[in-house]
């Protein structure tokens, strides 16, 4: 499994160079005469631009295209034997399930392997608690239902607490945890990373790649990925730096067919963002919730918003908690309610309710909950757009101090 | 005809421009010796240069007498193409309204783009094509077999599963319901059918994307049964570390007019899934697909 998946990143990466593919002598020694080297050199310009460039015919231009083409095009499966590799290769065909019932059946299985998973939500929501679960379940062996594997986690803003998750650990699975130096080998598989710039965030995503080629990393989780990445500022700038990790990311997710978790902020609406065609009508808001307190986006654009394959909103409304997978392209709209205890997250039914319309994709931020101190610097930010909030404490467990901000 | 728009090498075409050579009728009735050395070039390359000139020249032997008006072009009356959009298949998207939209659905012979906001549904109506197009004929479909590009890793397969059995479900309601009078009928598939008829294409860079684009001709003549192509989503990897903005253009340009032949030559349906980003424009921020290559067919939103 794992010469198959160095295999696959090096054709990828590498770019096969023309002089291996075995086109007639004549034609790659033109090829290489000229500087085209690879297959993305061959591939970037016209028919008619080669024919200038390497002074040969319409028909050997168009013959050595092909075979560059067909030696360059990646294998075709048919979607039968992809599924049946999948279920053959990959736990659960390629699902971490996340043991929230509902949540796990609407996924078909848990949160897929391969592909970008984000969770987005106003500060305190329980996007890091959610997270902190998730790590521990891809550490478990697989007798309890894990991926028995490490876990590499980066921790932009702080967040991560070692002792809550072990409190998570302990409530969920007490028969793992009572054993001697069990809750030591499980959180001895989380290695965490917590970058402070966005040049050290970088240079850790890079390392996290040759890493996870050589040792069983199971799952990747960025808590999060806004901190560092977008900066204060909209627009254009901001899709920049962005673009790079996005692609980067993804093809890690890819490659490793491992699950990868993206944390998301969110932001208060502005004029500037768009919501309509040019073709619609700009004074129908459709697609926009009309109270004040309900005005937030997901940070990091559209461009982001295209890059992840799930996303799930996680919000607050009239006292109540629900996490809504908003965009998933095998699941219904449905949202579940939860909520946060000592084991995690849990729902509090596991029938989802089924949302129709733009309500799926909007985001609540009413009254919250309690924050957490060591976060309030970034999400200060997002603070100052609630009306009002309530603090009041959820849970208190021995020997586990929590921290609560009053304003 | 010029020699100048002949499609030989620059070298070639800049010899038989100084010897004299402007037109193709001046090369009607030479030997390849002859030319050989006229140009100072060897007898083999003269042959291929003449043999070049003589397809070009040519009237097309293909072309029906009543098509004379103009010669040495491939041109088809209005009556004609009307008739053949008629009878041209089309596949059902599920979805009434927007059938009617298009017309009975997504036509056969052209290039559909669809783009939408993240999450709207692209790649679902992208994976209903794909079943769509293989619904027997007795059903009133194509029968026909579907390639799926996938640029970005949204090819859910359970999804599929799941699409695939909800079609055998409809495929066995509409037995039940309509056809009541004549005698039972069983159908026969399965989901896994239906996903084995998929050909599936993982593409990671924009290298592969072209590469994948050309290849199609090759493996489409060697699978005459596939009647849709589905590319999800065609932008993607043109949209970030892309320097050289002419480059860009050029290459989806190109990428688009070989997807239109493509769709022509084999009667096969094109679709383009494509992301939306935002443009200024009158005054405030609109949503625009992204990369608009401003090519030719059905723009859905």
């Amino acid at each position: 499994m794992r010469k198959s998946v160095n295999r696959v990143w090096r054709r990828v990466m590498a770019n096969k160079l023309i002089s291996e593919m075995g086109l007639p002598k004549s034609i790659a020694n033109i090829f290489a005469a000229r500087n085209i080297h690879t297959a993305k050199d061959a591939l970037s310009l016209t028919e008619f631009e080669l024919m200038e460039l390497l002074d040969v015919g319409l028909a050997e231009v168009t013959t050595a295209v092909s075979s560059i083409s067909e030696i360059s095009c990646p294998p075709y499966q048919t979607a039968l034997s992809l599924l049946e590799q999948r279920m053959h290769n990959e736990h659960l065909a390629g699902h971490l399930p996340t043991r929230l019932k509902g949540l796990d059946a609407a996924l078909c299985g848990g949160i897929p392997f391969g592909v970008i998973t984000e969770l987005v939500g106003p500060a305190g929501i329980g996007k890091t608690q959610f997270c902190l679960k998730l790590s521990l379940l891809a550490s478990l062996p697989s007798s309890h239902g894990g991926l028995d594997g490490h876990v590499v986690y980066v921790d932009t803003e702080s967040k991560f607490s070692s002792r809550r998750m072990i409190e998570i650990g302990v409530n969920s699975f007490p028969e793992i945890f009572q054993i001697e130096g069990m809750a030591q080998q499980m959180a001895g598989r989380i290695l965490v990373l917590q970058p402070t710039t966005p040049t050290e965030f970088s240079e850790c995503l890079q390392k996290i790649k040759d890493s996870l080629l050589q040792h069983h990393v199971k799952l990747l989780v960025i808590d999060s990925m806004a901190a560092l990445v977008s900066g204060d500022g909209q627009g254009q700038c901001r899709q920049h730096p962005l673009g790079w990790h996005m692609t980067f990311i993804k093809s890690l997710a890819e490659f490793s067919r491992i699950p990868v978790v993206v944390t998301n902020q969110v932001r208060s609406h502005s004029g500037d963002d768009p919501f309509h065609y040019s073709f619609q009508d700009s004074r129908q808001n459709l697609d926009f919730p009309t109270t004040f307190d309900s005005h937030l986006v997901a940070a990091l654009g559209i461009p982001w918003a295209h890059a992840v394959s799930i996303r799930l909103v996680l919000e607050s409304k009239s006292g109540q908690r629900f996490i809504k997978v908003a965009k998933s392209s095998m699941s219904p709209p449905v949202a579940f309610t939860f909520a946060i205890s000592a084991s995690g997250i849990s729902l509090l039914h596991d029938d989802g309710i089924e949302m129709t319309g733009p309500e799926i994709n909007a985001i609540c931020g009413q009254v919250l909950k309690h924050f957490n101190v060591a976060s309030s610097i970034n999400d200060a930010h997002n603070i100052k757009y609630f009306r009002d909030f309530e603090v009041t404490v959820v849970y208190s467990i021995k020997n586990w101090s929590f921290r609560v901000v009053c304003g | 005809m010029e020699v100048s728009s002949l499609p030989i090498s620059a070298s070639h075409r800049a010899k038989l421009i100084s010897a004299g050579y402007i037109s193709i009728s001046s090369l009607s009735s030479i030997s390849p010796a002859h030319l050989a050395r006229d140009l100072g070039i060897s007898e083999n390359e003269a042959t291929g240069i003449l043999k070049v000139a003589s397809q070009r020249g040519g009237p097309e032997r293909t072309i029906p007498s009543h098509h004379s008006i103009v010669d040495g072009l491939r041109a088809q009356t209005a009556w004609d193409m009307l008739h053949e959009e008629e009878s041209c298949r089309r596949i059902t998207t599920s979805c009434a309204d927007l059938d009617d939209i298009l017309g009975g659905g997504i036509s056969c012979k052209e290039v559909t783009e669809i783009g939408g906001v993240p999450g709207i549904g692209k790649t679902q109506l992208g994976i209903q094509l794909a079943i769509n197009v293989q619904i027997p004929l007795e059903y009133g479909g194509l029968a026909g077999k579907a390639v799926y590009i996938d640029t970005e890793g949204s090819f859910m397969v359970e999804r599929v599963q799941q699409v695939a059995e909800a079609c055998i479900k409809d495929m066995q309601e509409y037995d039940s319901f309509l056809r009541k009078d004549l005698p039972a009928r069983q159908v026969n598939l399965q989901a896994n059918d239906f996903l084995a008829n998929i050909y599936y294409f993982r593409i990671c860079s924009y290298t592969e994307q072209i590469a994948v684009i050309n290849y199609l001709e090759k493996f489409i003549s060697e699978h005459k049964d596939i009647k849709v192509v589905i590319v999800d989503s065609i932008t993607f990897h043109f949209r970030q570390d892309f320097d050289d903005m002419a480059l860009r253009t050029r290459l989806l340009g190109g990428m688009a007019l070989k997807l239109m032949k493509l769709a022509k030559k084999f009667t096969l349906a094109v679709i383009l899934l494509n992301q939306v980003t935002t443009k200024y424009s009158g005054g405030s921020f609109q949503l625009t697909l992204a990369l608009d290559s401003g090519h030719q067919g059905h723009i859905l939103f």
